[in-house]
This record gives structure tokens, C-alpha cells and sequence, in this order.
């Protein structure tokens, strides 16, 4: 004769503890973090080393970067003079608490302002794992096309800022602006969004500003 | 895609929860999974029987219960399910909507002997 018994817990509540401590240490530091999430390919990393030449000498900013394999990534970041940690999952979908926690013992907190955690490429999982951030940040890029707000819902929904990058090729590819944004408002209502190109710099600077205005308010209340 | 985190998880809870009240097997675990979750009922299964094995948990039945997504309308206060293409209220055509309940991920409860 079975019994039941009631539990009612979250599936990952687990690290939704450990991410907790993340953030802990990372407000001890003084340090903001962004976990960004997007697509492969959508341009995360290209925006990433844009935004350590237009931030220089207002933040200091360091990175995390989520592949399932290669250093890749780390190694552009180190090349453009970015303090860079690479995270191999090793098959894994996405990052979790655990492996940013690892991570954050091979980066020095204490010369930082802001920390940019480059999630693995994927519109699925990674918005499941909270991994001790301050802020999701989400980039759409133009070629992706503009239903991904419907397809992809979660991932619009759990994200506190949008970056629509490579709108340098927006002549180039059929994207209906108007239906991109009003399946975002749906998802996310007010959410804050950046049109912006990385290559030719185009609306990065607006969304620098906003960034260091973010990371000053927050540190204010801290 | 991320079943393997997933199931760990959910056997780790029930593992845990049984442990507290002294079970000998565990025979059921009880999940609500909402249908925005990104999770597949197969996939789950399949971790499931890799990972339980060697536990007291192996040959438990998994019942997953799907949470239908539903949306409400700020405007004129309509509760639907949206269609796969759009999120317009089927009333009164807003597409000032919120979502109410679809994303959970929750083990609602273990069957124990």
C-alpha cells in the first residue's frame, strides 16, 4: 500500500538556491551581473566586445563565457583585453548556478564593475537555470527573422532588457518590425529595447548608457 | 533539451523526501509541467530510468501532468488558450494580454511504500 506524500517544490529548486549565493557574492563584490541569452549566431559575443570599447573608462567589465566546448569565445574576449573565464558544458544545454559559481573563482571580483555571463546559444533552456545574475538580457538579431517572439515565448518572457541586433541588414532581409515588436509587447509589456549594430556601432552608445545608468542605481541601493 | 538537469532534479527531490519519512521504495512521482515549458514527457522518462537505477526510486511511474497555457486580456478580461501563431485575445482582438499559467515546473507530490 503506497502513500503519498505531498512535496510541491520546484523542479530546480536546488539551484535556484545556489544562484542565490551567486548573487550574493557578486553584490558583496560590488560587481553587476548580466546573464545574456540568445540564439547561436545572433551576435552575443560581437556585442559583448563592442560594448567593453564603448563602456572603457566608465565600467570595468570582465566575462563569462558558455560554450558546450572550445575557448573560442574566452579567447576574443582575452584578445580585446577582457578579464575572460570560459565555461565548457560539455553537452549541456545551458549554464547553471554550479558552473558560474566554479567560474567565478577564476575571476578577480574585486577589479570589476560588471560582469557579462554569456549563456550557450539557445532560445530554450537557458532561461530555465538562474545562474546569480542582477539582470537578463536578451539579443534578437534581424536575420533570425521576426516570428521568434512566437515561437520562442519563455525566453522573451523571463528577460528584463531586448537588444535587436544587426539592424545594419535590415534592407537586406524581410523583417516586419511592427509584428516582432507586438508579439515582444505581448510577452513582455514596456519591456526596454535596444535596435542596435555592432559592426557599425549604430545605437550602442544608447545602450551603454543605459547600462552604466543601471549598474550606478543599482549600486547606489546596493 | 535540458531533460538530463531536469530529471536529475526531480530525482533528487524525491529521493530526499523520501529519505524523510523512512520509505522503502518509491512508486510514483507526481509532476505539473505547464505546456510553455519547454520540457518532453519521453525525454524525461528515458533520464529517468538511467538515473534512478540503484536507487529506491527505479520503477517508479512518472505521471506528468500538462498545465494548458492560458492567457488573460487586460482589456475586456477574456481567459483563453492561445492558437500556436498568435496571442490576440480571440474576443475582442487586444493583444494587451497577460499569461496566467503555462511555464510551471513543479513535483507535486511522491507515492510511497
Amino acid at each position: 500500500m503506497s502513500t503519498r506524500i505531498e512535496v510541491a517544490e520546484k523542479i530546480l529548486s536546488a539551484n535556484d538556491k545556489l544562484a542565490d549565493t551567486v548573487r550574493q557574492k557578486f553584490d558583496t563584490a560590488g560587481v553587476f551581473a548580466i546573464n545574456i541569452m540568445a540564439s547561436p549566431g545572433a551576435g552575443k559575443t560581437t556585442f559583448i566586445i563592442k560594448l567593453l570599447e564603448t563602456l572603457r573608462g566608465r565600467l570595468r567589465m570582465g566575462v563569462i563565457e558558455g560554450d558546450l566546448a572550445s575557448s573560442i569565445d574566452a579567447d576574443k574576449a582575452a584578445a580585446a583585453g577582457l578579464p575572460a573565464v570560459q565555461i565548457n558544458t560539455g553537452g549541456e544545454c545551458h549554464l547553471d548556478a554550479v558552473m558560474v559559481d566554479g567560474a567565478l573563482q577564476r575571476l578577480s571580483l574585486e577589479d570589476l564593475d560588471l560582469v557579462i555571463i554569456e549563456n550557450v546559444g539557445n532560445l530554450v533552456c537557458p532561461i530555465n537555470f538562474k545562474i546569480g545574475s542582477h539582470m537578463n538580457l536578451l539579443i534578437a538579431s534581424i536575420p533570425e527573422g521576426d516570428d521568434k517572439p512566437y515561437k520562442y515565448p519563455g525566453a522573451y518572457r523571463g528577460v528584463d532588457a531586448l537588444v535587436i541586433s544587426k539592424i545594419d541588414l535590415l534592407p537586406y532581409v524581410p523583417f516586419n518590425m511592427d509584428y516582432f515588436r507586438k508579439g515582444v509587447e505581448i510577452l513582455n509589456p514596456g519591456l526596454v529595447t535596444f535596435p542596435l549594430s555592432a559592426k557599425t556601432g549604430e545605437g550602442m552608445e544608447i545602450c551603454a548608457d543605459w547600462l552604466v545608468n543601471k549598474f550606478k542605481n543599482w549600486k547606489a541601493n546596493l | 533539451m535540458h531533460e538530463l538537469a531536469v530529471t536529475q532534479s526531480i530525482l533528487s527531490i524525491a529521493l530526499e523526501n523520501a529519505r524523510k519519512v523512512d520509505a522503502k521504495q518509491i512508486t510514483g512521482i507526481n509532476l505539473l509541467i505547464g505546456q510553455m515549458a519547454s520540457l518532453v514527457d519521453d525525454s524525461i522518462q528515458f533520464y529517468w530510468d538511467i538515473l534512478s537505477e540503484g536507487t529506491i526510486a527505479l520503477g517508479a511511474k512518472l505521471n506528468i501532468k500538462r498545465i494548458p497555457t492560458q492567457m488573460r486580456c487586460f482589456d475586456c478580461g477574456h481567459i483563453f488558450s492561445p492558437s500556436p501563431d498568435t496571442f490576440d485575445c480571440p474576443a475582442c482582438d487586444s493583444i494587451r494580454v497577460q499569461v496566467i499559467q503555462g511555464d510551471e515546473m513543479r513535483v507535486d507530490s511522491i507515492d510511497v511504500e
